[in-house]
């Protein structure tokens, strides 16, 4: 596959590998990978073996994981709603909220749809005149432009039984916050590809300006994730921090200035509940107030009370980089895919759901 | 012309069952065994080992690229058996269909059964048919169960695997399942692959022949759960390692291809006509040469070996040079934006 | 954290575009990105075209890392033991 292959070349990836261990010899550094993408990659290549000296740790970048309990809820008490059909991507369905999932709701009747593209919810809005048809709104600046143009695409088309549920949230906010902690030790990021072909490079200067760290936005493949490592590494050889872009050949600094505009044409920056890193000013987007016949948080009655979080699951300090999944006491016991606790367990891309598939042994 | 339906009455036992197995399911299963329309078929013992095996087919839609429901239940089973060398001889079939079902799906099932039995070489003896009221079941549920010979000599099991065994795999993996997907609605992609459902006996036949069976240590077809998880089964009733290369597992592009945009591992997809061997080392060019030689096998290739330990891990040597475990599928996978 | 492939595009209908990769066809929708050709790559994610594929970039960078290949003696890395 063409733009696929290339990437994932066995001798390229040799020359790389001996490069960045030559560089990391004298010193150990940890890298954050802030992309749930990129945390699979990095397992599914076998990278982190390679490399006793650098220690790489997952990110809070898996909208799944990031989604507060609340938000579970609330789309747990849309299932409920007469003549409704939740339509989701499939990482949402086995996300547990404080009592159910929506696979357990589906076992008792509720009409939930996979889809593979909002588009797609859209056309079950059509099919289903009768039915209020809600979409999932979850992801990062990726997944929201998709989002928007649908929301877009129904006002246009005067579908008024299409909704969505907006639980989207932005990235560089979180980044923002987890520096601002200053709990955790970060030499670098990996910063996350497919959202920075919407946002560009800019939203990450304050990496390198204020926090002189080194950042590199990064492709999927192994060759691009091994690059990027061997950049992060002569940044800091050289100590010239700065935001460089690796997956260059989608990747463009200025971003793609229309998904931007349709984005922020159809909702407004608010206030998120991050799970684990609690309530971030502004890195949540909400509908505006003008599309709020498609914003399902207006159209229903969603509250919901206030729950912990599963007693005992670190999922919290997971995504905040200060635990691994393997510290976590839950880990592997009472918290594994089949029967997740945490949210870092439940999606493909959790930190905990990678380290249990391809990390133990 | 209203179409012909399947009603509650054809599954009452009375005249319209006797109907329904004379002239569709008789006529074309055609055997001396079933023609005597007794409640079980009798037949001498074949050999002093016999092999035994049952499975439900339950699949959506129930006609597919490259199969249908039918061919399904007859290579289903007939994989089951010839997976410990057997030879496949009888099936049972158990039809349970929903009431409303069309004749005509019905005729089309029931003749690709016959081609299927027919390929494979076995014959359908014994029989059961149920209609459940509509809604009872989504169209029909097939139950096959199969007896087949076993050779004195032929010890193949999931516990027989041995360290220094390689392991062959008969084909490309994946295909049966992103058939099934692509038919599917709400993913919307178009795709040329057809399933790969195909007996396997044919496969196994001629390494039997070729005096190669006693060096057949373990054989499965990765069914549901895909490549990755018979190779733990096996690994953990043999209680050995298993290490494959990521290079060597044959997949097609339009199946990486299909992978690639749902977010599935292709080592996870089900198969309905490939088979996974551990075989002997010393054996395993000629082994993988016969494989060759046959229909089904024309892909086979290597893609791994057995070693002693770590006991009941899978690893993976992937493409770069790092290696990583291979787990059993834990959850069915869903097309994924993350 | 989002799934997004490298298709290349085949027919284009209006908004929407056919795109193709490893033989698989699927359906793209173009809101998000103008100036889309026939035989473009584009980058899909969640049904949408959110990026054309630079081809000069690629091969610019492909360049780079074979350069740099050719430099190194071809030594086989001794096998990582993933993280245990």
């Amino acid at each position: 596959m063409k733009y696929l292959d290339e990437f994932r070349d066995a001798a390229i990836a040799r020359q790389l590998i001996e490069r960045i261990r030559h560089l990391s010899a004298d010193r150990k550094v940890r890298f954050m990978e802030v992309c749930g993408s990129h945390t699979v990659a990095i397992y599914k290549a076998g990278i982190k073996g390679f490399f006793p000296d650098i220690d790489l740790i997952s990110g809070p970048g898996c909208p799944v994981c990031v989604t507060s309990t609340r938000d579970i809820d609330r789309i747990i008490r849309l299932t409920g709603m007469p003549d409704t059909v939740v339509t989701t991507f499939g990482d949402m369905i086995r996300v547990p909220g404080s009592c159910s999932s929506l696979q357990k709701e589906i076992s008792q009747g509720a009409d939930v749809r996979i889809v593979y593209s909002p588009a797609d919810a859209l056309a079950v809005a059509r099919e289903n005149p009768k039915k209020r048809v809600v979409f999932l709104a979850v992801g990062f600046e990726t997944t929201a432009p998709t989002i928007a143009a649908a929301v877009l695409q129904a006002q246009k088309e005067g579908q008024e039984n299409f909704s969505i549920l907006s639980h989207h949230k932005v990235i560089p906010p979180a980044m923002r916050a987890l520096l601002e902690g200053e709990e955790v030790r970060i030499d670098g990021f990996i910063c996350p590809g497919h959202v920075s072909i919407v946002i560009g490079a800019k939203p990450y200067e304050f990496i390198a300006s204020e926090y002189h760290l080194p950042a590199v936005i990064t492709g999927f493949e192994p060759v691009d994730i091994l690059q990027a490592l061997h950049m992060l590494m002569m940044q800091i050889k050289g100590n010239r921090p700065a935001v460089e872009i690796q997956y260059s050949r989608v990747v463009k600094p200025e971003g793609n200035p229309l998904a931007v505009q349709k984005m922020e044409e159809v909702f407004e920056p608010s206030d998120a509940d991050w799970r684990g890193l609690g309530v971030i000013p502004k890195s949540g987007l909400a509908v505006r107030k003008q599309f709020e016949r498609f914003d399902a948080m207006r159209q229903f009655d969603l509250s919901v009370e206030e729950k912990p979080d599963p007693p005992g699951c670190q999922c919290g300090l997971i995504l905040k980089g200060l635990k691994k999944p393997t510290e976590c006491p839950l880990f592997g016991r009472s918290c594994n895919p089949h029967n997740p606790v945490g949210p870092c367990m439940v999606s493909a891309e959790g930190s905990c759901a990678a380290a249990y598939k391809y990390g133990r042994g | 012309m209203e179409e012909k339906r399947i009603l509650l009455s054809h599954g009452s036992g009375g005249l319209m069952t006797r109907e329904l197995i004379e002239q569709h399911l008789l006529r074309q299963f055609e055997n001396p065994m079933l023609s005597l329309l007794n409640d079980q078929a009798v037949f001498p013992s074949p050999s002093s080992r016999l092999a035994f095996t049952t499975d439900s087919y339950v699949i959506d839609p129930i006609f597919f690229p490259g199969g249908d429901i039918g061919r399904l239940a007859v290579c289903g089973t007939v994989n089951d058996l010839a997976m410990s060398g057997a030879v496949p001889l009888y099936l049972s079939c158990s039809l349970i269909i929903e009431e409303g079902f069309c004749f005509s799906d019905l005729e089309k099932i029931i003749i690709s059964m016959k081609d299927a039995c027919l390929e494979a070489g076995v014959k359908i003896v014994t029989g059961d048919t149920k209609v459940v009221n509509r809604g009872g079941l989504d169209k029909i549920f097939i139950n096959t169960a199969g007896v087949g010979s076993l050779q004195d000599g032929l010890h193949i099991s999931g516990h027989h695997a041995q360290a220094g065994d390689k392991i062959i795999v008969s084909g490309f993996l994946g295909d049966h399942e992103i058939a099934i997907l692509s038919k599917r609605k709400n993913l919307g992609f178009i795709t040329h692959v057809v399933s790969d459902s195909a007996p396997l006996n044919l496969v196994v036949a001629p390494l039997i022949q070729h005096g190669l069976g006693q060096y057949l240590h373990a054989m499965r077809d990765p069914t549901r759960g895909g490549l990755a998880t018979i190779l733990n089964e096996i690994a953990g009733q043999s209680q050995i390692g298993v290490v494959i290369e990521e290079d060597l597992v044959p997949i097609r592009d339009e199946v990486k291809g299909a992978c690639e945009i749902m977010g599935f591992d292709p080592l996870y997809l089900a198969n309905e006509g490939k088979l996974v061997a551990f075989v002997d080392r010393e054996k395993a060019d000629e082994i993988l040469s016969v494989i060759k030689k046959t229909r089904y096998g024309q892909e086979a290739r290597v893609i791994g070996e057995a070693v002693a330990e770590p006991k009941g891990v899978v690893h993976l040597r992937t493409a770069i040079g790092g290696t990583r475990i291979l787990d059993v599928l834990s959850t069915e996978q869903l097309p994924r934006i993350c | 954290m989002c799934i997004a492939v490298p298709c290349q595009v085949v027919e284009i209908h209006g908004s929407l575009a056919i795109v193709e990769v490893g033989g698989i066809r699927r359906e793209a929708w173009l809101d998000l990105l103008g100036g889309v050709k026939i035989g473009d790559y584009v980058i899909v994610h969640a049904g949408y075209a959110l990026e054309k594929l630079d081809a000069r970039e690629a091969e610019e960078t492909l360049h780079l890392l074979r350069e740099m290949a050719d430099e190194v003696p071809d030594k086989v890395p001794s096998e990582g033991d993933g993280e245990r």
